[in-house]
């Protein structure tokens, strides 16, 4: 048992067996939200480095309240990218960390690839906090635990995803997850937001949001950011509102007990209407509240595939 | 005077293929023949060895002027040497661009001064590779350049390339255009295909190559002047250049060990040492650019060595610099993959090294064995197994992506104007070298 690999790296990497492995131990970590004191001792002692290159409010936070609740002692770097000169400071960031010896380093980056780089430098176990337009596995993972905790199992589900998938590190782990967990995964977009050969990473695809929405128990929105419509992706917001955005209208196409996900954060209006954002069938907040759970099962988790690496050596 | 006994002559443009001596004198090809006798000659014994017209690479960045300290014209040269290489052309992306007659003749100094092997230089066709207007291409012929491109910086504007050509007729010299489309490219790092949307990088698609082939076929045949494709790198710009051959447009092409070996499936590391522009493609255009070298589409091999500086390189995958080095790769990967592989015959691969090269950049006493010619000689061993070792590599430049690997087939003498510029370690070279270490034996001590 536990996880083959000390890294978390991404959804590629990761077997059936070690995905449902993460879930149902953020189950039980889930129960520790609940308890008057919120903290457990799993890695008392131990350090954990924040290193962020990207702004990032939601998913720091949430790494960082997972590290206090399971006692580790936690650093946080926040780099901005303008501030330094690219690259050679990362190989260097990464070099000036190792010295320091933490457990874990959990790297959010702009450019895909850059937590593998600090995996083949460092010994500390890297987790891929989203790494430019690659993956972002705890996205994915928290995800799944929402739909597996609402639905009571993923396989032979129908999850949507919708959106700008070319550049969305949450659309390549979540059609990753979802179809490694057994669900019809279809994924949606304009034509030219939808990367060559997507289908390969486990996900039909349509232009039509209609015919992703029908009948689908999963809709899940993707962030569509403004800079694309200078770019020539689509003409404007409110066509691209037209044409793909949820509303109310377009879930009464989903099933009756359909929900709603979206990763943060929202351009409502854009991508979703505010009435179904906040509406019943929205999980989003949910999905926030599981991600603390499902960050402390993953570092729990890498903990203990390195303390295992390390004795076997 | 240097005999090189016993060895297999492969002379395309003689259509000779046999076991010949090969007699050379003051820096020319006396004669190929059977047991040649000289008694006061050096004889190099070349028993079950490939004895070849010199090996010229078309495509090669020295970096100096400019950037000395990732690779010089010495280096560099050394380089060329080591991987059986009698001559380079010198691309003009240095700093400054080689876009007139001064820069030209700098490079051509250097080359007396440090060159190992002879040096040709490439100009601008614009000035500063800006694409705007055209250098003094005329001076810069007059001082020793042999062709003109905007390597790396693509003349975008359709009409100043149509100019480039119609002038450069004058010169009767080829225009060697790098084919990318910078708007379709779109700020690529990679190849545009299931491996980019896998990996979250930006791709290139083959388009961005294609339509500029495409563009060049049209103005080649509207001026008649003549057009090289470098480093193609897919297959409908290969069927481009095939198709535009068949209906008698001047046009050539040039393509590179890389695209030949490897696919864009070599970049899941998220190794820099995969990044290079054009870009590893599928595994479908692989076979593209073997067809088309085999075909006679594709009429050269040339590396696109492009040395870095480590640091350059060891940055995230969308940051790092394009481009890897292969003067010492080159001929090992042809022998293996095209050779060995049984798609190409040894009198082919010495057509695409040696006799097209030099045909293309018309050097008027290279790429042939006939008498009179330069002794520029190229031997070859197709059963020596060569383990890449980046730090024996005389280049300066580290990257490659084929370190480590185990290749059949590598050269073992360079010989320039009758000089052995660089043997193999172990090598039977008549006592005229043999540390492996490049060296230059002046023939005139041992008459």
């Amino acid at each position: 048992m536990g996880l083959r690999n000390k890294h978390l790296l991404g959804i590629a990497e990761l077997t059936v067996k070690e995905i449902n492995q993460i879930l149902d131990t953020a189950q039980s970590f889930k129960q520790v939200a609940t308890r008057p004191i919120k903290k457990v001792p799993t890695l008392r002692g131990k350090t954990v480095i924040n290193l962020f290159f990207e702004a990032s409010t939601r998913t720091r936070a949430s790494f960082e309240l997972a590290e206090k609740r399971l006692s580790a002692d936690t650093l946080n770097f926040a780099v901005s990218t303008s501030s330094v000169t690219k690259g050679e400071s990362l190989v260097d960031t990464a070099k000036n960390l190792e010295s320091m010896s933490p457990s874990i380093i959990v790297i959010r980056h702009g450019s895909s690839g850059a937590p593998h780089i600090l995996a083949d430098i460092c010994k500390a176990s890297v987790v891929n906090a989203g790494d430019g337009m690659h993956e972002h596995p705890t996205q994915a993972l928290l995800d799944a635990f929402t739909v597996r905790t609402r639905k009571g199992s993923i396989a032979g589900l129908k999850v949507a995803i919708i959106g700008d998938l070319a550049h969305s590190r949450v659309a390549r782990s979540g059609a990753l997850i979802f179809s490694k967990l057994g669900a019809n995964v279809i994924a949606c977009g304009p034509p030219t937001l939808i990367p060559p050969d997507f289908a390969r990473l486990g996900a039909a695809v349509s232009y039509h949001i209609d015919e992703a929405v029908s009948n689908a128990d999963v809709v899940m929105m993707l962030r569509v950011q403004r800079e694309r419509q200078q770019e020539a992706f689509f003409p404007s917001q409110r066509e691209y509102f037209d044409l793909y955005g949820l509303t109310r209208a377009r879930m009464r196409l989903a099933k009756p007990d359909a929900i709603v996900m979206h990763p943060g954060p929202m351009n409502r209006g854009v991508e979703i209407a505010s009435e179904v954002a906040d509406g019943p069938d929205s999980v989003i907040l949910e999905q926030v509240s599981n991600g603390i759970a499902v960050r402390m099962s993953v570092l729990y988790l890498v903990a203990a595939a390195h303390a295992s690496e390390d004795i076997s050596q | 005077m240097i005999l090189i006994k016993n060895g297999t002559v492969v002379d395309p443009a003689n259509q000779i293929h046999g076991k010949f001596d090969v007699l050379i004198d003051n820096g020319k090809i006396i004669r190929v023949g059977r047991a040649l006798k000289a008694p006061r000659a050096s004889v190099i014994n070349a028993a079950q060895q490939i004895v070849a017209p010199g090996f010229i690479d078309m495509h090669v960045h020295l970096r100096e002027p400019g950037r000395e300290d990732v690779e010089t014209v010495q280096s560099g040269t050394a380089a060329a040497a080591a991987g059986g290489f009698t001559a380079v052309m010198a691309m003009p992306n240095t700093q400054p661009v080689n876009d007139d007659a001064t820069v030209t003749r700098f490079i051509l100094d250097r080359a007396r001064e440090s060159g190992v092997v002879t040096v040709l230089p490439c100009g601008a066709i614009t000035a500063g590779s800006q694409g705007e207007v055209l250098s003094e291409i005329g001076e810069m012929v007059k001082a020793g350049a042999v062709a003109i491109s905007d390597d790396g910086r693509p003349v975008m504007n359709a009409q100043v390339m149509r100019r480039a050509l119609e002038y450069s007729k004058i010169f009767d010299i080829p225009v060697v255009d790098h084919c990318e489309d910078q708007a379709l490219a779109a700020a690529g790092v990679m190849n545009e295909g299931y491996h980019s949307t896998r990996l979250g990088l930006r791709g290139m698609s083959s388009a961005a190559e294609e339509v500029p082939v495409a563009r060049d076929v049209i103005l080649a045949k509207v001026t008649g002047a003549r057009v090289h494709i470098a480093h193609v790198s897919t297959r409908g710009a290969i069927q481009s250049i095939r198709e535009a051959k068949r209906n008698g447009i001047s046009i050539t092409a040039e393509a590179t060990p890389h695209h030949f070996t490897l696919t864009d499936e070599a970049v899941s590391h998220y190794d820099t040492h995969t990044k290079m522009n054009p870009p590893l493609r599928s595994a479908d255009d692989v076979a593209a650019v073997i067809e088309g070298l085999a075909d006679g589409t594709i009429d050269c091999i040339a590396s696109d060595h492009a040395p870095h500086t480590l640091e350059d390189k060891m940055l995230e995958y969308d940051q790092a610099p394009f481009g890897i080095i292969g003067l010492e790769t080159a001929v090992s990967l042809a022998l293996d993959r095209l050779v060995r592989s049984g798609c190409l015959s040894i009198v082919r691969l010495v057509e695409l090294m040696s006799l097209a090269p030099a045909r293309l950049l018309k050097l008027p006493s290279k790429g042939a064995l006939s008498p009179g010619y330069d002794a520029d000689i190229t031997i070859l061993d197709v059963r020596r197994t060569v383990k890449v070792d980046v730090r024996r590599f005389r280049s300066k430049g580290r990257n490659t992506p084929f370190n480590g690997w185990e290749l059949r087939g590598a050269p073992v003498m360079t010989i320039v104007q009758g000089k052995v510029v660089w043997a193999a370690e172990a090598h039977d070279a008549g006592g005229l070298a043999g540390d492996g270490l490049p060296m230059v034996v002046d023939d005139s001590n041992m008459k």
